[in-house]
């Protein structure tokens, strides 16, 4: 870029922070500075910039600069640009549904489960449907589990069963009840054309057809999943990105124990 | 002798593989009493037999199922359809269409004497050979006069569910310098007994493999081969419940890579290890006699369990894989033995370890194409930092010759990769392989250092592997838990029932010409 490394924009904008009007910080509180990239089925010249730049203003983005650009394959060109965004947002009125859970280590829900509950707590998971990736039951679930989060085999609080990839509803179902099961995982991975959502909510059809969805701790997690939607959906909990065993084991813990104090 | 970076003691990977060797001929000798659904319609294939009927099923289902239904597929279809040319005159797609309309039993024709029965099916034999061969002969001329992009070749997946829209995706790829497409299946495809039939635009997470499907992206890459002037490659998915299917249909329409892992279906999508075992054979024949490079399947353990206490059962399974390759004459230059850069990036020096790993396996398996896989497990959603994951992999494998380098996206963990995501990984691994394209003759590794030491260990881990499961054999170790922390019955998962014992009349006489290159 020839305009240098120092910024010569005017701060014609007020710079105090305002949480009732919040918008992207750069290097200045309120520039809105954004990066964004993106592809335009268009090919690469001076009108393909053109038409990123006014793409930006529509997207809401002040000053657009395309600061890169490459045409992929004949027809098809990318773009790397920055904005300062015009819109802000409220975040004092805020309110997202997160589960109602402490979270705690291994071995302060492992004592919790062992003086609340006296035996140990069964969670039976699967990864279920036609999904074949397993990476999400196992974080939460094989004795290692993930990026140092032990996994509900390791506790001592819980009996785990992993049912594995692929396992149609009916049959995770008559598992659960085979293994008398007070809480049930659900990892949906693959999630194109929202094919998750009809079967996270099969699961839950069918538990209540079967009268054992008010008798099971039913929890669904993956990348595409999170509380507010699980519940919409008639779970307990959601588990989404960057949620490990700790959370689902301390929501199970926590909830069976609610529950049965009634 | 061959010369080791790393102070490999040659004699400890000679004994590794002569173990590997005898756990492969015990399971071998059990592959050959019995032949499967799979393999029977594999033959109707090669016969000639495509199609479906009214209700989309494919006639060497009809064919198949109708022989299993009156519990005499033992005998096989060679013997049957031979046997019912001989009677009727007509040929076999004939024959099947008689079948599924109903006007033809198999079982209930006079039977004709052995030798009348091979006198009519070795022509359609020979002219299916001539097919595969001449479709191979086709490649081998690409190769010769466009030629190819040089190792590692660079792998990227298309996985848009519309056989038409991945055409799009590939060529895109191909024109930025990809090598190797592979068009990513349908989920759920493994675990249907039928390969779907025709061009296909709907699918969840890939796109139906189909021989149709297969035949139009292989016009689309020779088109755009022909275009950049380099031959590209085009991979399909041969597991699952139809591994050998997929290999005809891929050998007849020129496909070059196949997955084709001999464990992979049974950890990691429940099918039974019998069933895999005869299926893996059969299939591994036809890829090795159309020239296709298969893959294996290694580097999905390490998505399961941890990459550096489990790098050794990584090692014993690319052993096995390659003697049960070799048992179905697959030459070391069509071996995509796999592995993968799964360490998590936390770990101090997982670098290292990572080259010695990737060196390791490299001197190991000299002559084979490695097929390397990117880092999936610890990619996160941070685009930033998965980019430069991406990158440490790029480089590993450069320094240490890999074969097929399967390109990290930076959104992996986050969607099918978008047009800019391949360019952005592509762009990538050219600026590494470039730049740093000779550092692996230019540097040593210190005696007794880390990454000698690592690598060592993972020998001597795998050796010891090895050796329990020479004790107890593959199945068992299978059922133990042994791969991947996955712990399989022998008489359980999916496809059992598709297995059955040989019978007086059964052959097969691609076995032998395809093994003996005829």
């Amino acid at each position: 870029m020839s305009g240098g490394l120092y910024s010569m924009e005017a701060r014609d904008f007020d710079t105090t922070l305002d949480l009732k009007k919040i918008k992207p910080y750069g290097d200045t509180m309120n520039d809105g500075k954004t990066q964004v990239s993106f592809t335009l089925p268009i090919p690469c010249g001076n009108e393909a910039i053109e038409a990123a730049k006014q793409l930006m203003k529509k997207m809401g983005f002040e000053n657009p600069q395309v600061v890169f650009y490459k045409e992929l394959t004949a027809g098809f060109t990318f773009f790397n640009c920055y904005g300062s965004c015009v819109h802000t947002v409220d975040f004092t009125t805020i309110h997202v549904p997160k589960v109602e859970a402490t979270t705690w280590d291994m071995h302060q829900t492992d004592e919790y489960v062992k003086e609340n509950v006296g035996r140990k707590l069964v969670v039976v998971g699967a990864s279920t449907g036609t999904d074949a990736h397993t990476v999400g039951i196992d974080a939460i679930m094989n004795m290692k589990g993930y990026a140092g989060h032990y996994g509900l085999e390791r506790y001592e609080g819980f009996e785990a069963y992993n049912l594995g990839s692929q396992v149609p509803n009916d049959e995770f179902i008559a598992k659960a009840i085979e293994l008398k099961a007070d809480a049930l995982l659900v990892s949906q991975t693959v999630t194109q054309k929202d094919v998750h959502i009809q079967n996270l909510v099969e699961l839950v059809e069918m538990l209540e057809a079967e009268g054992l969805r008010s008798k099971v701790i039913l929890c669904c997690g993956g990348p595409r999943i999170n509380h507010e939607l699980a519940k919409e959906l008639g779970y307990d909990a959601g588990f989404g990105m960057n949620s490990y065993a700790d959370d689902v084991a301390s929501f199970i813990a926590q909830e069976f124990v609610r529950r049965n104090k009634k | 002798m061959q010369k080791s970076k790393l102070g490999l003691d040659f004699e400890k990977v000679g004994y590794a593989k002569n173990i590997a060797k005898k756990i492969a001929g015990d399971v071998q000798s059990f592959v050959e009493n019995y032949t499967t659904v799979a393999v029977e319609r594999t033959l109707c294939r090669l016969l000639g037999i495509d199609g479906i009927d009214s209700n989309a099923v494919p006639l060497p289902n009809v064919v198949v199922d109708s022989l299993m239904e009156k519990g005499v597929l033992s005998q096989g279809v060679i013997f049957y359809i031979g046997n019912a040319i001989v009677e009727t005159g007509l040929n076999p797609q004939q024959i099947a269409e008689q079948v599924s309309d109903g006007k033809l039993d198999l079982t209930t024709l006079p039977v004709h004497p052995k030798q009348k029965i091979d006198a009519a099916i070795m022509p359609i034999v020979n002219a299916s050979l001539d097919r595969i061969k001449s479709r191979r002969a086709r490649r081998e001329n690409y190769l010769n006069t466009i030629g190819e992009g040089s190792k590692p070749y660079l792998y990227v997946i298309v996985a848009t569910g519309n056989i038409y829209e991945d055409v799009v995706q590939a060529q895109a790829a191909a024109r930025q310098g990809a090598d190797i497409i592979a068009v990513i299946r349908t989920t759920g495809q493994s675990l249907i007994d039928y390969v779907p039939y025709g061009a296909t635009t709907e699918g969840f997470g890939g796109t139906y493999a189909t021989q149709e499907n297969f035949r139009i992206m292989r016009t689309a890459l020779d088109e755009v081969g022909e275009e950049v002037g380099r031959y590209i490659r085009l991979c399909n998915y041969c597991s699952g419940l139809c591994m050998p299917e997929i290999a005809v249909m891929g050998a007849f329409e020129g496909l070059d890579v196949m997955l084709n892992d001999a464990l992979y279906g049974i950890l990691f999508r429940d099918i039974n290890m019998q069933r895999t075992m005869v299926d893996q054979y059969f299939s591994r024949i036809i890829n090795g006699y159309a020239g296709i490079i298969i893959n294996t399947g290694e580097d999905n353990y390490l998505t399961t369990a941890d990459a550096f206490d489990e790098a050794h059962t990584v090692l014993a399974s690319d052993l096995i894989n390659e003697q049960l390759a070799l048992i179905a004459g697959i030459p070391e230059e069509q071996m995509g033995l796999g592995h993968a850069f799964e360490m998590d990036p936390s770990m101090e020096n997982g670098f290292l370890y990572e080259l010695a790993q990737a060196q390791m396996t490299r001197e190991i398996f000299p002559n084979a194409p490695l097929k390397y896989m990117p880092p999936t497990k610890f990619m996160t959603g941070n685009v930033f930092r998965g980019h430069i994951q991406d990158a440490l992999f790029n480089e590993v494998s450069i320094w240490t010759g890999q074969g097929i380098q399967l390109l990290g996206m930076m959104t992996e963990a986050i969607h099918t990769p978008f047009m800019s995501d391949r360019y952005l990984a592509i762009e990538n691994a050219k600026y590494i392989f470039k730049n740093m394209k000779s550092i692996g003759d230019e540097v040593e590794y210190k005696e007794n250092g880390i990454i000698r030491n690592r690598a060592k260990e993972v020998l001597n881990n795998a050796v010891e592997l090895l050796e329990v499961l020479q004790n107890d054999g593959l199945f068992n170790a299978l059922e133990q838990g042994k791969f991947a922390a996955v712990k399989r019955p022998k008489t359980g998962g999916k496809g059992l029932a598709g297995v059955v014992e040989r019978g007086a009349n059964y052959s097969n006489p691609f076995v032998d010409l395809m093994k003996q290159r005829k």
